[in-house]
């Protein structure tokens, strides 16, 4: 049995539909994410699951119990706050020991699990620093810690790394991994930004004008991508829109303004002449000088941004379409800004999509 | 130094101190100098300081006002009895500007600035005049007894005026809004994750009540129950209009010493006594919201 049960959630506000008919499992011990963009619903149906909004319809069951009707501070279940929350005439520790005084320990045991928190997330020797007095980094950790001390059955992050700059956060997201592992508390995300989602969760639901249109692990939302939503959503992509044909050997796409029809992946069971679009992720693309065997697609490099680790190759086609290539390392150094070029990819890299 | 020179911080600081010692600290000494003086019969009703005496100069001071409000006790009662209404009347402002405070932070948008208007929309009228408005309504043919006389909840008119309850009334009628307007200035920069931060992490409503809002609210209560407290302790239109032959309150002392005994050097020593006695909790309540700021 899934630890969150979510059937068929909806909420409204006035004229706005903010979540539309949502269900949704997550297991017990997953580090599940919720994707989407500003105002797609995630962020409602956090506060539903923490007990802060009431569905107009659906129901939540968390560990088989229906806490629909329950309120939020009788619900087992804690949130990390994107703004942390923490209370500004409390120090470190006695933020932390709030959930448990409303328990009633005893106050050696309360002094013993503020204690063991604050070793968790490294802050021992902070206990009496006041909030304000901590950086963002700390806060986030004294916010986890307090969220974590009475040990719920379920963690609700929301967005957990947004205020955070970005090498901070990428050592926060490795810690947070870590510490999910070692509490073995079910972790649920909800962030707007997929690199944050694909690189800690184990199981991802992408939200879009309050649903949701797919469910995966990170990899299978990457890869295979349900919707041109989706594939847009989530990482950078190439969309041919076109229409199905069939081809020398099974089907290919008719695109607008291209020579020859685009191949698409082996084994691919469409009707002939229904529309598709075909995504090809940056990674996928090859560039060539010289046109190579096969499918090839003319173009010149219109510009290229330096990221690092490689480059992300700007290409317009004869017709004006742009086109995205991530080439590693220093591949792209060999391609000047003008150079006509030929991009091509594996067909079997590529999805079709007809969402 | 950036920006501003030597001349532009002294006139920074020197602008309001020279206004403060000019038309505060200078009248206060007149006032202190009045009380050591004796009451005499002339213009000005009390005997000058610096007496000219074979040709020198002689300080003419006594401490015979301080000694006669210490030993007669009707200064004493008349002190308590304030000190007594106006406290009384700073709970009660805030039992009922709190929630009312509460309620104004949560609304939204015109709701919210309707229900501020309404708070401050009695300083539109004199408030003298709605002080003389509650005769009107608490007298024994008023317009509350009217009403409840109509309903056959009483028979006979009730005694609701000239009293210590119309007194009362009185106070936290004219306070109430200087309780709310801080309140409500502290309630709306409460974040409400908070709140909800408590509730999550398993308190009830009361509790998150007591354990976050009421503690991050200090501010707004030290500063309404001071807004209200110093001005009831010396009010004295309300006593004079709507208070009974029994209200004794320092403000209608003070008041009477002036104008009915033309005793201003006895009169001056109340107003000194109660300057004094209004920098205590002065003084309490600005080293509490100091300690607030450095937290």
């Amino acid at each position: 049995m899934a630890l969150l049960e979510i059937d068929g959630a909806s909420k409204r506000f006035g004229a706005t539909t903010a979540v539309d008919d949502v269900s949704l499992n997550v297991e017990r011990g997953a580090f599940y994410a919720l994707l989407g963009p500003s105002g797609c619903g995630k962020t409602t149906l956090l506060r539903m699951i923490a007990g802060f909004e009431t569905p107009d319809s659906g129901r939540i069951f968390i560990d088989g119990i229906d806490v629909t009707g329950l309120p939020a501070y009788a619900r087992p279940v804690n949130m990390m706050f994107q703004s942390y929350a923490l209370f500004p005439h409390m120090d470190v520790a006695g933020n932390i020991a709030f959930g448990l005084r409303q328990e009633r320990l005893d106050r050696r045991r309360i002094a013993a699990r503020v204690d063991e928190m604050l070793a968790l997330v490294q802050m021992s020797g902070y206990a009496r620093r006041r909030p304000h007095e901590l950086s963002g980094g700390q806060r986030q950790r004294v916010a986890l810690a307090r969220a974590l001390a009475k040990m719920p059955k379920l963690l609700l992050l929301d967005a957990p790394l947004a205020a955070l700059d970005r090498k901070l956060r990428a050592e926060t997201r490795l810690e947070l991994t870590g510490i999910q592992e070692r509490v073995g508390i079910t972790f649920l995300v909800v962030t707007h930004d997929q690199e944050e989602a694909l690189s800690v969760a184990s199981c991802v639901a992408v939200m879009d004008r309050g649903r949701v249109v797919q469910t995966g692990a990170p990899a299978e939302i990457y890869e295979r991508p349900a919707s041109r939503l989706v594939a847009d959503f989530v990482g950078e992509v190439n969309l041919f829109e076109g229409e199905l044909t069939a081809g020398f050997n099974g089907l290919a796409l008719v695109v607008a303004g291209f020579r020859e029809p685009v191949p698409l992946p082996c084994g691919t069971r469409l009707p002939e002449g229904a529309a598709a679009a075909l995504a090809v992720r940056p990674e996928k693309v090859v560039l060539s000088h010289a046109p190579p065997a096969g499918f090839a697609i003319a173009a010149t490099v219109s510009s290229i941004g330096y990221l690092g680790g490689g480059s992300i190759v700007h290409l317009a086609t004869e017709q004006g379409m742009a086109l995205k290539a991530y080439l590693p390392g220093a591949a792209a150094s060999s391609f000047g800004r003008g150079a006509p070029v030929w991009a091509t990819w594996p067909p079997d890299e590529a999805v079709v999509l007809t969402q | 130094m950036t920006g501003m020179g030597w001349t532009g911080r002294l006139l920074l600081i020197g602008v309001p101190f020279l206004w403060l010692a000019l038309f505060f600290l200078l009248p206060l000494l007149i006032v202190v100098k009045i009380s050591l003086a004796q009451s005499t019969i002339g213009i000005p009703p009390y005997t000058p300081l610096l007496v000219d005496h074979d040709g020198g100069r002689e300080l003419h001071a006594t401490l015979a006002n301080f000694a006669l409000i210490t030993n007669d006790d009707l200064y004493l009662r008349a002190y308590l009895g304030s000190l007594g209404n106006a406290a009384m009347a700073t709970a009660l402002c805030l039992l009922i500007g709190y929630p009312v405070a509460y309620a104004i932070a949560r609304s939204q948008g015109v709701r919210r600035h309707l229900l501020l208007f309404l708070v401050m929309l009695p300083f539109w009228t004199s408030f003298l005049i709605r002080v003389y408005a509650w005769i009107a309504i608490l007298e024994p043919n008023g317009l509350l007894n009217q009403c409840l006389i109509a309903l056959g909840l009483t028979a006979a008119p009730l005694p609701l005026l000239n009293n210590e309850f119309s007194v009362e009334l009185g106070l936290v009628y004219s306070y109430l809004p200087f309780m709310i307007l801080p309140l409500y200035g502290s309630l709306s920069v409460l974040d409400p994750s908070l709140i909800e931060a408590a509730a999550d992490l398993g308190a009830r409503p009361l509790q998150g009540f007591l354990g976050v809002t009421l503690p991050l609210t200090l501010p707004g209560i030290a500063a309404g129950s001071l807004l209200v407290l110093i001005p009831a302790l010396g009010e004295f239109v309300i006593p004079d209009l709507l208070g009974g032959p029994d209200t004794l309150m320092i403000g209608k002392v003070l008041w009477d010493e002036f104008f009915n005994n033309r005793d201003w050097p006895v009169a001056a020593a109340v107003a000194v006594v109660l300057v004094a006695a209004l920098a205590v909790p002065l003084l309490a309540a600005q080293r509490f919201l100091e300690r607030g700021h450095a937290a």
